[in-house]
């Protein structure tokens, strides 16, 4: 169980997918839930959103930004190697609705979140726009996908190498000024969420993020994933992971996802080290 | 005789040897170090015999005492060991955790006059000398049924039906939600307390017995308990726990380092973040440490914090020492390690700096007024008594609730208002037909030995109702 199958990497590697086996939990994943992994004895329970799944043949897919020991220490598992643990499928499902006109926006690895969410809006009849950006057009994700899995797709990359030269958000406010949007759903970096709230609470659009706080167990029993929502503390992975973006205190979330840092410097570092090494 | 009992009378309760509190206080290895063989004879031959037997009134589960206390001094141990797996299947858990001051030693007659009998103690160490030393034999398991049980959660109660089914011929599965089995023995109880290698010991046992077990399998995510009927199983067992964390809803609880004692724990123990970084998961080592409540999971909390380095550690608790409802031995363990008692005082809010970590805690100083419903003097807080106390990690151990993860999911199975699964206290049936449930899901957070004896009672039930019908 949870051999890699597929692996290619993506965005100059610092984006790379796994299609890995895990026949129960493909069975039963649904659009918006995520599994956690666990490479080998000493490793930590890292949440993924599942991409894709295929219940036929029994595979999941993950697409992870390497941004520390633990993503580090999966991008050297090649074909063949195995993960020791996968557990899921974990948290709500994306509560689907045909509402007409919805914007489905993404920066960075958050595409990857969003690009079964996408689909799954334009299957039920959905008229779906598609937003996506990054940095620079490098880094851009999935760009193929979210075409097929939208009825519009609009890129943008910060530094204008690729598509709109700007903002996510630019896009998305030209949308609202111009179409009857009836539902957005944002997912990417904390800031970049925390902006976009902000425009379409102006428009008063209702918005639905995906929260990516810090995990351990998934299933509600440690209360680490707590996130303030409409000045209630939700668990992210029992009660989320997507919740109204208007409600969300996106300055805590950002806060509690640094309570680490320094230790995670510390672990990448010396994962780098011995590696160089050995 | 009379000169044997005079001899009797004179032998004291063989002390058990322990790591000293400056030393143990800095390590993970387990604090009491065991009898030798010597020293549990010399302890045996306190126990009186006693015709009509107090200590075992005392037993949840009823272990014949002065039986197996019989077999240590004649040093037949394996008889012993055997004798105990009658009523207990996991005496090395119980020895070690059980809180014997109220159950077992706590009815010993000696203890009127004297120290009570060390039972615990006699219980661990004729586990520890068959899991050391003993023939590894397995007992005799009856022919094969063709009937498939699926027990859900490997804690102790899930674990108990497990062995007690697989012996009566049935096919078993235990399905754990963790990456690893044990409940709250490997995720919660820290391994200076039990050393984790005894709980997979016992799996390990159940496993050669023919128990399969499915880590990584969240039941009422991963497959639903209809699910599992229609693969097949003829009866599910529900042993999950009480796994929902409480929190105290004051301001400030979301600050970095203010944790529930669930997480603090499972990071250290399950997830073994006391060798970061040789193992990757991180957690926050406070230097000044307040754990808030006064039970198992509290001093747990409290000395796993000085083990990680901390100079100060701080146990808040807003009544007073006689309500304290942690075992005798862990509260005293916890005061020779140095951690400090802040008794009739309760949180008021955490207090935390610009980037969001927690710096402190406004108190209230308590006095005890009237008696509440539970008959303990209820605390009332004293105005205007506000107080600052400083912390960088805070560990919430008030309580733990019911996760509400599997319930939620499963029609037909009656839940009470708090959440907890309704269940026969003599049979573990629930209202749903072929499923049975036992241990903290049922009652709430309570002992080992209790959510053992649950899952005894439902074992039996199960296996009428694979022989005879519902
Ligand atoms: C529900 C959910 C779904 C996610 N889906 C994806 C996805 O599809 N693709 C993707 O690239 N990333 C996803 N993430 C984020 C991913 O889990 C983190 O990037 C990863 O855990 C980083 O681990 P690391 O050891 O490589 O990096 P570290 O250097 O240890 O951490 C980098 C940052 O990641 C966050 N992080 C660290 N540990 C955890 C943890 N245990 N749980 C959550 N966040 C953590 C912290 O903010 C930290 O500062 C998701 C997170 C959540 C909660
Ligand atoms: C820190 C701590 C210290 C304690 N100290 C003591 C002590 O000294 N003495 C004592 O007698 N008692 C002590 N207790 C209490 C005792 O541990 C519990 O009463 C006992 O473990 C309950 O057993 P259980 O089998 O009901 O559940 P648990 O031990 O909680 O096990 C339940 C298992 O089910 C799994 N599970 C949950 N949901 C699912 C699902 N949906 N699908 C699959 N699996 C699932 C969990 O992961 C877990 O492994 C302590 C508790 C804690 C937390
Ligand atoms: S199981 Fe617990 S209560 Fe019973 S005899 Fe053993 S230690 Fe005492
Ligand atoms: S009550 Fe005490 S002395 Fe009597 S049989 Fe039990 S352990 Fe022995
Ligand atoms: S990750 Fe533990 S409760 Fe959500
Ligand atoms: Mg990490």
């Amino acid at each position: 169980m949870f051999e890699i199958l597929k692996r290619h990497e993506m965005a100059d590697g610092t984006v790379v997918m796994n299609e890995i086996s895990a026949p129960k939990i493909a069975a039963k994943a649904r659009p918006g839930q995520f599994v956690i992994l666990k490479a080998n004895e000493t490793g930590e329970r890292i949440p993924l959103t599942m991409a894709d799944t295929d219940p036929k043949k029994g595979t999941i897919t993950v697409i992870y930004q390497v941004v520390g020991k633990s993503t580090a220490l999966f991008r050297g598992m090649q074909v063949g190697e195995k993960y020791q643990d996968v557990i899921g499928p974990l948290g709500q499902p994306t509560h689907l609705e045909k509402l007409g006109k919805v914007a489905c926006v993404g920066g960075g690895t958050g595409i990857a979140v969003l690009h079964p969410i996408t689909r799954a809006l334009k299957e039920i009849g959905n008229y779906v726009y598609a937003v996506i950006g990054a940095r620079t057009k490098d880094l851009l994700i999935l760009e193929d996908k979210m075409k097929a899995a939208s009825h519009e797709l609009e890129v943008c990359t910060d530094d204008g190498t690729y598509g709109h030269h700007g903002f996510v958000t630019d896009v998305l406010r030209d949308l609202l000024e111009r179409e009857n949007i009836k539902l957005v759903v944002g997912i990417g970096p904390v800031p970049m969420m925390k902006f976009l709230c902000k425009l379409t609470a102006e428009y008063g659009v209702k918005t639905l993020v995906s929260l990516n706080p810090i995990m351990v167990d998934g299933t509600g029993m440690c209360g680490c994933c707590r996130v303030t929502v409409g000045g209630k503390t939700r668990f992210a992975c029992v009660d989320g992971p997507e919740f109204d973006g208007h409600a969300v205190d996106f300055d805590e979330l950002a806060k509690r996802l640094d309570a680490y840092k320094e230790e995670e410097r510390m672990a990448y570092e010396k994962f780098m080290k011995e590696r160089q090494a050995g | 005789m009379d000169e044997k009992s005079a001899k009797k009378e004179k032998i004291p309760r063989q002390p058990m040897p322990e790591q000293k509190p400056e030393v143990r206080k800095r390590n993970f290895e387990e604090v009491p170090l065991g009898y030798d063989e010597e020293t549990a004879i010399r302890e045996a031959q306190r126990c009186l015999q006693c015709k009509s037997p107090a200590c075992v009134q005392g037993c949840p589960v009823s272990v014949d005492i002065p039986g197996f206390i019989k077999l240590i001094r004649e040093r037949e141990f394996t008889k012993a060991i055997r004798h105990i797996w009658e009523r207990n299947s996991l005496p090395a858990v119980c020895g070690r955790v059980c809180p014997q001051e109220i159950q077992c030693e706590g009815m010993c007659i000696l203890g009127k006059k004297d120290r009570p009998v060390a039972i615990g103690n006699l219980e661990r160490f004729v586990a520890d000398r068959e899991r050391e030393h003993g023939t590894g034999d397995l007992p005799p398991k009856q022919h094969p049924t063709g009937k498939r049980v699926a027990v859900v959660g490997s804690g102790p109660s899930g674990l108990t039906v497990a062995g007690d089914l697989i012996l009566k011929g049935h096919d078993v599965t235990i399905f754990e939600a963790f990456h690893k089995p044990g409940g709250v023995l490997v995720y919660g109880i820290p391994e200076f307390r039990l050393p984790k290698e005894i709980v997979y010991s016992e799996v390990n046992f159940l496993e050669r017995l023919g128990v399969r077990l499915e880590c990584n399998v969240v039941v009422g995510r991963t497959v639903s308990l209809d699910e599992l009927f229609e693969e097949g199983y003829d009866a599910i067992y529900i042993g999950v726990g009480a796994g929902l964390p409480r929190f105290l809803n004051i301001p400030g609880e979301n600050l970095i380092g203010v944790y529930s004692a669930n997480e603090y724990l499972t990071r250290a123990n399950l997830m073994k973040a006391y060798l970061f970084p040789k193992y990757d998961t991180p957690i926050v080592r406070g230097r000044n440490v307040a754990v808030f409540g006064a039970g198992n999971v509290a001093m747990d909390a409290a000395r796993t914090a000085m083990r990680l380095g901390a100079e100060r550690v701080r146990i808040v608790y807003r009544r007073s020492r006689d309500e304290m409802p942690a075992r005798a031995a862990e509260i005293h363990h916890a005061e020779e390690e140095g951690i400090e008692f802040h008794l009739l005082t309760a949180p008021k809010r955490f207090i935390g700096n610009e980037s969001g970590r927690v710096t402190g805690v406004e108190c209230l100083r308590m006095e005890l007024g009237k008696p509440d419903e539970s008959g303990r003097r209820r605390p009332v807080p004293v105005e205007g008594s506000e107080f600052e106390l400083d912390c960088d990690l805070a560990v919430i151990a008030v309580g733990a609730a019911a996760n509400p993860l599997l319930t939620q999911s499963t029609e037909g199975l009656e839940i009470n208002e708090r959440g907890y699964i309704v269940a026969d206290p003599e049979t573990g049936k629930t209202t749903k037909r072929g499923v049975w449930a036992g241990g903290d899901i049922v009652t709430g957070q309570a002992t080992v030995i209790l959510a053992m004896g649950a899952g005894r009672k439902a074992s039996d039930s199960i296996h009428k109702y694979l022989t005879w019908g519902w």
